[in-house]
C-alpha cells in the first residue's frame, strides 16, 4: 500500500529559528498517527507544511503521492484539515459553512446535500444546523469543524489538537468517530497533548525543539524505555533533553 | 466560477450580518456628505461688520443698509471705537469696520451735478474699511464685496450717462455660476468616499479572515488566489457603487449640484476607480494581520492622500514640486478631475482621455500588485 505521508529531512526555518529541524517519517494509508510534542516543538509548523500552508526551507515531502513543493493543488483536493482553533465562519450558520466548503471542493449540489445530511446524522449536528456557529459551545463547534473537514471524503485528515478544551465525554466520542474513519481507510495525522488519546494511535512520534526524538507504537515505546506509562515516558524524555541542552 | 460565486455569496452574508461593516458602508458616506455639504463651507457669508457712521444722514444710512442687506454682511453687536479699531477685532466682535465720514451725504448729493468729483482720489467721498486680516480669505472677500457695493451705490448717484474711464472687467463665472462650494465638494466627495470605503472594507475582510483563522482553513482547500480575490471584491464593488449613487443623489437632489455629462461615462470611470481602491485594500491586508491595523492602514493610505493630494480642496498647482509629483500616483487625483469634468462641465472622453488613461494604468498596476502580493501560504 502506498504511503499517505512520506517526508525526508523536512526543515523549516523562520529567520534564525529552526521550527522544524530535518524530520523524516512515513505514514502508511489508513494509519492513525499521533504527532506528539510539547508546546512550540514544531508540530503545527510541520502540519502546515504538509497541508501546503507553509513552504519548507529544505527537505522532501509527499502527501498522497503528490510533491509538497509543486503539487499543492492536487494535495489540497485530497486532504482535510482541522486546526486547533475553530476556523469556520462564526457569522454563518452551520449549514451555510458546510455548504460553502462543499462548494469549494466542487461537490455537486445533490451529492453535497446528501453528504451534509449524512454527516450531521453521524456527528449529531441536527440540533444546531440552522444556527450561527459563533455562539455555539466549543464541543459542538469542533464537531462541525470535523464535519467540514470530512465533506469531500479526504484520504488524509490532519487534526491539530482537535480535542483541545472539550470535555472527556466528548473526547471519547470524538475518538470513536476517528476509529470509524480509520476503519474506512482514512489516514489520520493527529497532534494531541492528551496521553490517553496518544494511546489510541497505532504509532506515535514525539517532537522536541523541531526534532523527532522517538517514534513507534505507544506500547512498544513504553516497554523499550522501561516507563510505567506513556505520560511518564513523554515527561522524562522531554526533561532529559532539556537538561541536556542546558548543561 | 462556482467557487467565486460561493465566496462572493459568503462575503455578502458577512456584510449583511456584521453591523460594523454596514455602518461603515452606509452611514459613513451619508455622514461625510452632510459634513462636507454643510459644515465645511467655503462660501464666505455672514461677515461681521461694524459701521461707524459719522455722517448720520439718510444717504449714509442707505449705504449701511446696502451692506447689511447684501447677504454677505451681518451687523456686529458692538460699537467700534474709532481711535482703536483693532480693539473690536481682538475681542472677535467684528471682522470688518466701515467708517463713513461726516459730509458723505452732502458729497453724494453734489455728485449729481459734478460727476467729475467721483474720479478725484482726494475727494472726501472716500469711505474707510478696516479689515481683520487674520482670516485672509474672509478679509479679501469682504474687501471685494465692499468695493462692489460702494461702486454700485455711487453709480446710482451719478447721472446715468456718466462713464467711468479706463478698463473695466466684465467677468462671468461658468460651470458653477453661483460659486457654491457644494458644487465643488460633492463630486470630490464621491471620489474620497469610494476610495475610503472600498479600501477599508476589503482590507478589513481579509484581515478578519486572518485574525479569526478562517483564512488558514480556506487556504487548505482547493481555491486559487484569483478566486479568493475576485470573490471577495465583487460584493464590495456593489457596496461602493451603492455608496456612489447615494452620495451622487444626495448631491444632485439635496445640494442642487448640476449633472451635465454622461451617466454612463461616469459609471465606467467609477468602476475603474473602484478597482484601484479595492486593490489598495487588498495590498494593505497583505501587510497586516489584524482588523485594527487594516483599518488604520486603509484610512492612512487613502483618506490623507485623497484629500490632500488630489485637488479635492487644495489646488495642486500651488503645491511644492515634490508634492505635485507625488500626487501623480494618487488615483483620486484623476478621478476627481474626471468626475468634476463630467458633472460640472459635461466633459466627454475627448477632453478627459489623459486623466482617464492615467487612471486606467494605475488601476491595472494596483490590481496586478495586489494579485501578486496576495499569498496562498501563511508566513
Amino acid at each position: 500500500m502506498p504511503n499517505a505521508v512520506a517526508i525526508e529531512n523536512l526543515t523549516r526555518k523562520f529567520r534564525d529559528f529552526t521550527a522544524v529541524d530535518s524530520i523524516s517519517l512515513t505514514v502508511p494509508q489508513g494509519e492513525i498517527f499521533g504527532f506528539l510534542g510539547a508546546n512550540g516543538a514544531g508540530k503545527t509548523t510541520a502540519i502546515r507544511m504538509l497541508c501546503g500552508l507553509l513552504l519548507p526551507t529544505s527537505g522532501k515531502g509527499d502527501v498522497n503521492g503528490f510533491d509538497i513543493y509543486k503539487q499543492n493543488d492536487e494535495i489540497k483536493k485530497t486532504i482535510g484539515y482541522m486546526s486547533q482553533k475553530f476556523s469556520l465562519y462564526g457569522d454563518l450558520t452551520a449549514y451555510e459553512n458546510l455548504w460553502f466548503y462543499g462548494s469549494v471542493y466542487r461537490m455537486n449540489k445533490s451529492l453535497l446535500k446528501e453528504r451534509i445530511a449524512e454527516l450531521s446524522d453521524y456527528l449529531g449536528l441536527e440540533r444546531f444546523i440552522r444556527e450561527r456557529t459563533g455562539p455555539l459551545p466549543l464541543g459542538w463547534r469542533q464537531r462541525l469543524a470535523l464535519a467540514a473537514a470530512l465533506l469531500h471524503r479526504p484520504k488524509i485528515l490532519f487534526l491539530d489538537e482537535p480535542t483541545g478544551g472539550v470535555d472527556p465525554v466528548f473526547r471519547r466520542k470524538f475518538w470513536e468517530l476517528l476509529y470509524q474513519l480509520a476503519d474506512d481507510g482514512t489516514t489520520l495525522f493527529v497532534t494531541t497533548h492528551y496521553m490517553d488519546e496518544a494511546e489510541y494511535c497505532r504509532r506515535i512520534s514525539i517532537m522536541h525543539r523541531g526534532k523527532i526524538i522517538v517514534m513507534g507504537p505507544p506500547a512498544q515505546l513504553v516497554k523499550e524505555y522501561n516507563k510505567p506509562d506513556l505520560q511518564e515516558l513523554f515527561i522524562d524524555l522531554i526533561k532529559e533533553r532539556d537538561n541536556h541542552a542546558e548543561n | 466560477m462556482r467557487k467565486i460565486r460561493q465566496i462572493a455569496r459568503k462575503e455578502f452574508r458577512h456584510i449583511l450580518r456584521d453591523p460594523r461593516s454596514l455602518i461603515i458602508a452606509i452611514l459613513m458616506p451619508v455622514m461625510m456628505t452632510f459634513l462636507y455639504g454643510y459644515a465645511i463651507n467655503l462660501d464666505i457669508k455672514n461677515i461681521k461688520l461694524a459701521i461707524k457712521d459719522f455722517d448720520n444722514t439718510s444717504v449714509s444710512r442707505e449705504l449701511a443698509g446696502k451692506f447689511y442687506n447684501s447677504g454677505y454682511f451681518i451687523r456686529a453687536e458692538a460699537e467700534p471705537d474709532i481711535s482703536d479699531p483693532e480693539d473690536i477685532f481682538r475681542k472677535g466682535e467684528a471682522v470688518a469696520v466701515l467708517v463713513i465720514r461726516n459730509g458723505f451725504g452732502k458729497i453724494m448729493d453734489a455728485l449729481k451735478y459734478n460727476p467729475q468729483m467721483a474720479l478725484d482720489s482726494d475727494s472726501p467721498f472716500q469711505v474707510g474699511l478696516f479689515l481683520d486680516g487674520a482670516d485672509a480669505n474672509t478679509a479679501a472677500a469682504a474687501a471685494s464685496y465692499s468695493s462692489i457695493i460702494v461702486t454700485e451705490f455711487m453709480k446710482r448717484a451719478l447721472p446715468p450717462d456718466f462713464e467711468f474711464p479706463g478698463v473695466r472687467i466684465a467677468s462671468q463665472v461658468l460651470y458653477n455660476p453661483d460659486l457654491k462650494s457644494s458644487h465643488f465638494f460633492v463630486p470630490g466627495l464621491i471620489a474620497i468616499i469610494l476610495m475610503m470605503i472600498s479600501a477599508l472594507l476589503t482590507s478589513i475582510t481579509i484581515a478578519r479572515e486572518k485574525e479569526t483563522g478562517t483564512m488558514e482553513q480556506l487556504l487548505t482547500s482547493p481555491v486559487t488566489p484569483r478566486q479568493i480575490i475576485i470573490g471577495k471584491v465583487i460584493p464590495y464593488v456593489f457596496v461602493a457603487l451603492l455608496d456612489g449613487v447615494l452620495v451622487l443623489a444626495f448631491g444632485v437632489f439635496h445640494f442642487g449640484v448640476p449633472f451635465s455629462g454622461s451617466v454612463a461615462a461616469l459609471f465606467l470611470f467609477g468602476v475603474i476607480y473602484i478597482v484601484a481602491a479595492l486593490s489598495i485594500g487588498i495590498l494593505i491586508s497583505t501587510l497586516v494581520s489584524t482588523q485594527q491595523l487594516a483599518m488604520m492602514g486603509a484610512l492612512l493610505a487613502t483618506v490623507l492622500p485623497s484629500v490632500m493630494l488630489s485637488g479635492f480642496i487644495f489646488d495642486l498647482k500651488n503645491m511644492p514640486v515634490a508634492l505635485q509629483a507625488l500626487s501623480h500616483i494618487v488615483p483620486a487625483r484623476y478621478f476627481i478631475a474626471i468626475i468634476r469634468g463630467i458633472m460640472l462641465k459635461g466633459a466627454d472622453i475627448g477632453t478627459l482621455w489623459l486623466d482617464a488613461g492615467a487612471l486606467l494604468c494605475i488601476s491595472l498596476i494596483l490590481l496586478g500588485l495586489a494579485a501578486k502580493r496576495f499569498k496562498m501560504r501563511i508566513g
